[in-house]
């Protein structure tokens, strides 16, 4: 058996890159729609070259794996529907993507980075022995990310040398991908091997309800500091945030004094966004706030302190009282 | 139900310092620079206090992995109650590619070694940002995990946790052990008195190195460079609110 080492070394290597990329988005949504977190990091996945496919895991799948093959670009997408996975719990998700990786050898498993994926995927890197890359704003090559390090204020360009990179993704880097298009196939995602012990319950949760914009894809983002002084004040950025169709935000200082929930906190371990437009009011511009939103287009600043670090970043700085301010701008728009 | 807690913290730059590139592009500069504990970890040491003075726990171990000034961060700790130390030497040259993956090793090695029933980190490490260890940590143990916790109560069957997601508040139950990362609103940890500090200097800390664990310390990244943000262009002072809905329609802001 003699082998004709031109011809079938280039056909041995077009396989071993065809293999060589090969990536699973994880899907995050919660049993109706998708995420929009996993769009960009589809995108994200599809700007590395090679099969992108989907795991969808969950209480009840058929309706976002539905939508999750309707997206342009996508092979195939796994499904794991099973009542153990209520609360998305990573003791339990954990095994699932692992029966996964063992089964397909994704060279990458991509997910938008969220909670729920900065919950989970860090437990499969250390089961497949391999250092995840969080929160990356860039892809150069398959191996080389870009990620922020220090709230923000140094990019690091970092080259893995892990067989499986496992990344997640900053939504407000890489464009959601359009629904729509697509016809993925659908498959029954590989069983988890063995049992996994009962030592996580997930009891329930607190979200708060709005009509309001989602700030990580809002346009235009209010957002109130310790100047804003009780919850009650917020409704003035309501009113203005109802008049723009803009969501809400809110520093780290506003939600630590109890003016609002956690869940509006914009900053370094709060929410990154970058909204075509962010109106500060009433908040003096600490780094770990910058962090979160010095990325946003348009960078308005009401504070009536004009030493403020945020008039240092802003496009338009508005020293004045923000309870006569805001009532004044909302009023003139 | 005395439990033993392991807590690990890690001595960065201070969270106020504004931070400066290397020369060589490769890193930032920490000599000359101030240093503080992971305010993170202070808050996970807190909450092994409060644990203690509840009388839930007898025992923290305080762990720090890093180069001989890592030794500050752990007498910090101790000033905060803290009953003893573990340091795990990391030569200086080593620490820009040791990684979570590394950091979780040695915790899990630890956490058997000393047979503990909670492992207490903080969510991150405001240097790089990672949000990774705690989670690694359970996984290399396969114990269960409570992540970005703003409150831990004790239950028959062990912990339950509210943790702050990007929605709002979750609630779940863990069994014991379990490893848990504190999140910002958790508690406010309490300063070192002086007779606390001066208590500190007394107090066991053991070295060692991560072979002594048997753990791998090879690098998994390599660091192409570290870089400046790119810079806003100067903004500019609006006169007052006609003047800046003018300016933010020319942007094509509002338009009617």
């Amino acid at each position: 058996m003699f082998s004709t080492p031109t011809k079938l070394s280039g056909l041995v290597n077009t396989l071993r890159f065809a293999r060589n990329q090969s990536t699973l988005v994880l899907v995050e949504h919660n049993n109706e729609k998708i995420n929009p977190v996993t769009l960009n990091a589809i995108t994200a996945a599809r700007a590395l070259g090679g099969e992108v496919n989907c795991l969808v895991a969950g209480t009840s799948c058929g309706d976002v794996a539905k939508e999750v093959s309707s997206v342009e670009g996508i092979s195939k997408v796994l499904v794991a529907e099973d009542a153990a996975f209520e609360g998305f719990m990573p003791e339990k998700l954990t095994p699932i993507l692992m029966a996964s990786q063992n089964q397909f050898k994704f060279t990458h498993i991509i997910a938008g980075a969220s909670a729920f994926s900065r919950g989970l995927l860090p437990r499969v890197a250390a089961q497949l022995d391999v250092s995840p890359i969080s929160d990356i704003i860039g892809i150069k090559d398959k191996d080389t990310f870009v990620r922020t390090i220090y709230a923000g204020n140094a990019i690091m360009t970092l080259k893995s040398m892990d067989p499986v990179k496992i990344v997640t993704v900053r939504t407000t880097a890489f464009e959601p991908a359009t629904v729509g298009g697509g016809s993925a196939a659908l498959e029954a995602a590989p069983a988890a091997a063995g049992d996994t012990a009962d030592v996580s319950q997930w009891v329930g949760q607190e979200l708060s309800k709005s009509e309001r914009p989602d700030l990580g894809s809002a346009k235009v983002v209010v957002s109130g500091g310790r100047g804003m002084k009780t919850g009650d004040n917020f409704s003035m950025l309501y009113d203005l945030a109802d008049k723009l169709g803009a969501g809400v935000g809110a520093s780290r200082a506003a939600v630590d004094a109890g003016m609002v929930p956690n869940d509006m906190q914009i900053g370094q371990t709060g929410k990154i966004i970058a909204p075509e437009l962010y109106i500060a009011v009433g908040i003096s511009g600490a780094i770990q706030h910058l962090a979160g939103m010095k990325d946003s287009k348009v960078i308005v600043a009401v504070n009536k302190d004009p030493e403020a670090p945020i008039f240092q970043v802003s496009d338009f700085g508005l020293v004045a009282d923000l309870f006569k301010a805001v009532p004044e701008i909302t009023e003139k728009i | 139900m005395a439990l033993k807690v392991l807590v690990g913290c890690k001595r960065v730059i201070d969270y106020a310092v504004k931070i400066r590139i290397k020369p060589d592009k490769l890193g930032v500069v920490t000599e000359g620079v101030k240093h503080s504990m992971n305010p993170f970890d202070e808050i996970a040491v807190e909450e092994a206090m409060r644990m203690k003075e509840a009388k839930l726990v007898n025992e923290i171990i305080v762990v720090s992995c890093g180069p001989a000034q890592a030794m500050e961060t752990i007498r910090t700790a101790l000033a905060m109650g803290a009953d003893r130390g573990i340091h795990v030497e990391i030569p200086v040259d080593q620490m820009d590619t040791f990684q979570p993956l590394h950091v979780s090793k040695v915790l899990a090695k630890l956490a058997e070694k000393e047979k503990v029933d909670i492992v207490m980190l903080g969510k991150l490490a405001i240097d790089d940002d990672s949000n990774q260890t705690a989670q690694m940590t359970a996984s290399l143990l396969d114990w269960p995990q409570g992540v970005f916790a703003s409150k831990i109560d004790q239950t028959d069957a062990g912990l339950e946790i509210i943790r702050e997601v990007d929605g709002g508040l979750e609630t779940i139950r863990t069994t014991l052990p379990a490893v848990l990362s504190a999140d910002l609103r958790l508690n406010e940890p309490r300063y070192a008195t002086l007779p606390n500090i001066m208590k500190a200097k007394k107090k066991k800390v053991v070295k060692m190195t991560p072979a002594d664990l048997g753990v791998d310390m090879a690098p998994r990244i390599q660091i192409v460079s570290v870089e400046d943000p790119p810079v806003r262009e100067a903004g500019q002072t609006v006169a007052d609110v006609d003047d800046l809905v003018a300016k933010l329609k020319e942007k094509g802001f509002f338009s009617a």
